[in-house]
């Protein structure tokens, strides 16, 4: 009986050795990795090339209009756009596509937060490879292209398009609580605070402001950043190496949000919808993009909106402050082959031309100088941009560094915790977030 | 047992003898022989079970595989061909999942989860797919009822909850003021509760459907036994209903089991991203933030591996509790 045992048992184990032998030679031809050229080394070539292009209906808009000029002009280098495949995020599609190698060569909906994650990974092309880029960048965007570089001093993004956040205000709601509705008293923190008390206490809306409660990292980007970049004259969150929030400008920003949270002016609910659109909170921090949805698609007003620049405890009226950009960039990615072509296509989309057709179906503001000038009949036709345009030459946007969305998670989480759920000083919360950012932005530094 | 004794040695072969291969007539050539020992006896059952084998390594053996060799090195995702060094790091991933104050809080949450979500999950499914069983008027119309939850997308189902559990929802508007406050998705202690009922009424049908199935096996003759002994209509569930469903209860906590461990979209829609302060995060929402979002897919790996490890210990014990108690 026992040798049967054994012959039956050796079977077994053969089967089992030859199944463990194939799945690990799936996994060993995994790590061989596949055939993408050098980021760096890959020569200039000419040809079709994809682009991925936002899923916002204005932007499918203008990039089908921008391939088909591209494509009636240059035939044999055809290029096919397409929108950004659907996800929880663009960022984690472009990730997949990266780790993947199947991701196009240029995507014009690239998060300058992830821009760092992206390079780490190989998966960018430097634009400063393209004779006269340096250049044509500074040229059409100015200073403000510095904030796009590597800490190399590399572009691996093309600064495209900003959104400079405001806020908006309900006209309705503030004429139902007898509030002003040419100048609402909104340019101090004191004054905010009393503004949303009396729209809260008077029944004229539920909630004074809802931005999302939301643990996702990118949250901060509209309630404490827009603030902070206000409050701190143009601070990013992480400078030199350094958190900078943890400071008085920081904790004045936090004191601000902490006490609408803890008076029920904003909400620390989930809303499904848009609480501004819908008339459930009378104020949203938002960005020129949602001017066509607020005013509705046949053409009558949705909301009857207002906008003011950001408050400060200080007090401020001038759309020359400090804001979130919310910007989206152009990045090449390294799986391109025909790259001439992707450079090429990038300047004509990035053009004079291109900037203003940009402008006027979108709505959105091309991060290039002098917005005001070069489009000015645009503005006369449409004076509920032209904040934004002088808005848009003082932006700022999240700093370069290694791993920056874990930094803003860490950064959302102790937010969170203290300023939306009332756990904890929002000071402390600062002072813990900031040390923490430090260790993990030395952390990414060190070799 | 003393008629089995009497019996000659070789009127009953045993499993194994079944197994054991005849004793060879001439000896086979060795190429045969290799073959044989090799593709089996019927080599046909290999063609026939190769597709599963291949699914099965290639979207489990394959990936579990790489997760368990991405756990033990520095890894990041990159782009192809981009060299990298991986060095092996031993058990530091494992260290640093485990002295990371966001994952035990999640281990906590998935532990507050089970507590909540199996028993519900089990006594309720029995107990409705008994109701459903016997006579009552509009039987398929209630089946239907509980099945359409979990036929339905969860972001939809989602929605239907934040409106119903917010704090001017119709749930607070019912309990007035014995509603919590903060409103249950945003308050520290009910928010985890909160998810686990939530799933609890979401898989209900499912498991409905499976005892409905196994309540067809259990004999007629034993309900009408007992009833004729006077067994009330629980009586009748204790003593014949449960243990003739046995298997699909220990299936069913099972399955909990596995749903619990790998709860992701309802922390992620229903609470905003396992808030309040962390108090609904679960595990595999951790391992989304750092894996995907943040590309340290080695810590995420880590706490997968453990994760699985976790879930075959619970699986274990509870499987030979139930032996010890068969």
């Amino acid at each position: 009986m026992v040798p049967v045992r054994s012959s039956f048992v050796a079977r077994v184990k053969l089967r089992a050795t030859l199944v463990v032998v194939f799945t690990l030679s799936l996994g060993l031809s995994a790590f061989g990795g596949g055939a993408v050229a050098s980021a760096k080394s890959a020569p200039l070539s000419y040809g079709p090339i994809n682009i991925w292009y936002s899923n916002n209906a204005q932007e499918i808009s203008w990039g089908e209009q921008e391939v088909a000029a591209w494509n009636h002009l240059y035939p044999s280098q055809k290029v096919t756009g397409q929108q950004i495949p659907a996800a929880e995020s663009s960022e984690e599609v472009i990730e997949a596509a990266i780790t993947a190698g199947s991701e196009p060569c240029l995507i014009y909906n690239t998060a300058p937060a992830a821009v760092p994650d992206f390079e780490a990974m190989g998966g960018l092309v430097p634009l400063n490879s393209f004779p006269g880029a340096v250049s044509y960048i500074y040229a059409r965007t100015g200073a403000l292209a510095g904030m796009y570089k590597s800490p190399d001093n590399q572009f691996y993004q093309m600064p495209w398009k900003s959104n400079p956040v405001v806020i908006f205000y309900n006209k309705t709601e503030f004429a139902k609580a007898g509030i002003s509705t040419t100048n609402p008293p909104l340019a101090t923190y004191s004054e905010f605070l009393a503004t949303a008390k009396k729209l809260v206490s008077s029944g004229a809306a539920k909630l004074a402001i809802d931005p999302s409660p939301s643990s996702e990292f990118y949250e901060a980007w509209y309630d404490f950043y827009p603030l902070y970049a206000a409050e701190s004259g143009g601070k990013l969150l992480v400078e030199n190496g350094k958190a900078t929030f943890d400071s008085s400008a920081g904790q004045a920003v936090a004191a601000f949000w902490a006490q609408l949270y803890k008076e029920k002016l904003a909400g620390n609910e989930t809303y499904t919808g848009d609480p501004f659109a819908d008339g459930t909170a009378a104020m949203a921090i938002v960005g020129p993009w949602a001017i066509a949805d607020y005013q509705g698609k046949e053409g009558s007003p949705k909301v009857n909106y207002g906008v003011v620049p950001l408050p400060t405890s200080k007090g401020n009226t001038s759309y020359t402050v400090p804001t979130f950009s919310d910007a989206k960039n152009i990045a090449m990615y390294a799986s391109c082959k025909n790259r001439g072509t992707a450079w090429d296509f990038l300047k004509f989309t990035t053009s004079e031309s291109a900037d203003g057709k940009l402008l006027s179906i979108t709505g959105q503001m091309p991060i290039r100088q002098g917005l005001e000038k070069l489009y000015a009949s645009y503005f006369t036709a449409n004076p509920d941009y032209k904040d934004f345009a002088v808005e848009a030459a003082h932006i700022i946007d999240c700093p370069y560094v290694s791993n920056s969305i874990e930094v803003w998670q860490v950064f959302r989480n102790g937010w969170s915790k203290a300023v939306i759920f009332g756990s904890g000083s929002p000071d402390a919360a600062l002072a813990s977030a900031s040390s923490a950012i430090d260790k993990l932005v030395a952390s990414n530094s060190s070799p | 047992m003393k008629v089995e004794a009497e019996l000659p040695p070789r009127t009953r072969p045993s499993v194994v003898e079944l197994e054991a291969e005849p004793p060879p007539s001439a000896p086979e050539p060795l190429v045969k022989r290799l073959g044989r020992v090799v593709l089996g006896r019927q080599p046909i059952g290999l063609a026939f079970g190769a597709p599963y084998a291949l699914f099965i390594a290639v979207l489990f053996a394959y990936p579990l595989g790489l997760s368990v060799w991405i756990s033990f090195h520095s890894y990041f995702f990159t782009a192809p061909g981009v060299s990298v060094a991986r060095p092996f790091v031993g058990f530091a991933n494992y260290r640093a999942v485990l002295s990371d104050p966001a994952v035990r809080q999640s281990l906590l949450n998935i532990l507050i989860f089970l507590v909540i979500n199996v028993p519900l999950t089990v006594g309720l499914s029995m107990l409705l797919a008994s109701a459903l069983n016997s006579l009552i008027p509009f039987r398929a119309f209630f089946r239907a009822c509980f099945y359409v939850p979990y036929v339905t997308a969860s972001v939809a189902m989602v929605a239907v909850w934040l409106f119903m559990f917010n704090s001017t929802g119709v749930v607070n508007a019912v309990l007035g003021p014995l509603a919590p406050v903060p409103s249950w998705l945003v308050n520290q202690g009910w928010a985890m509760p909160s998810v686990a009922v939530y799933v609890t009424w979401k898989q209900l049908g499912f498991f409905i459907l499976l005892y409905l199935a196994a309540l067809q096996n259990v004999p007629k003759e034993l309900y009408e036994a007992a009833s004729m002994d006077g067994a009330s209509w629980w009586h009748r569930l204790w003593a014949v209903t449960v243990p003739g469903v046995r298997t699909v209860t220990t299936l069913i906590t099972l399955l909990a089991i596995i749903v619990g461990a790998n709860l992701f979209t309802e922390p992620y829609l229903l609470t905003a991203g396992g808030g309040p302060s962390g108090k609904s995060a679960s595990p595999v929402l951790l391992m989304y933030q750092t894996g995907i979002e943040q590309n340290h897919p080695d810590f995420a790996s880590a706490l997968g591996v453990l994760l699985v490890l976790g879930v075959l210990v619970v699986v274990a014990a509870q499987r030979l509790l139930q032996r010890h108690q068969a």
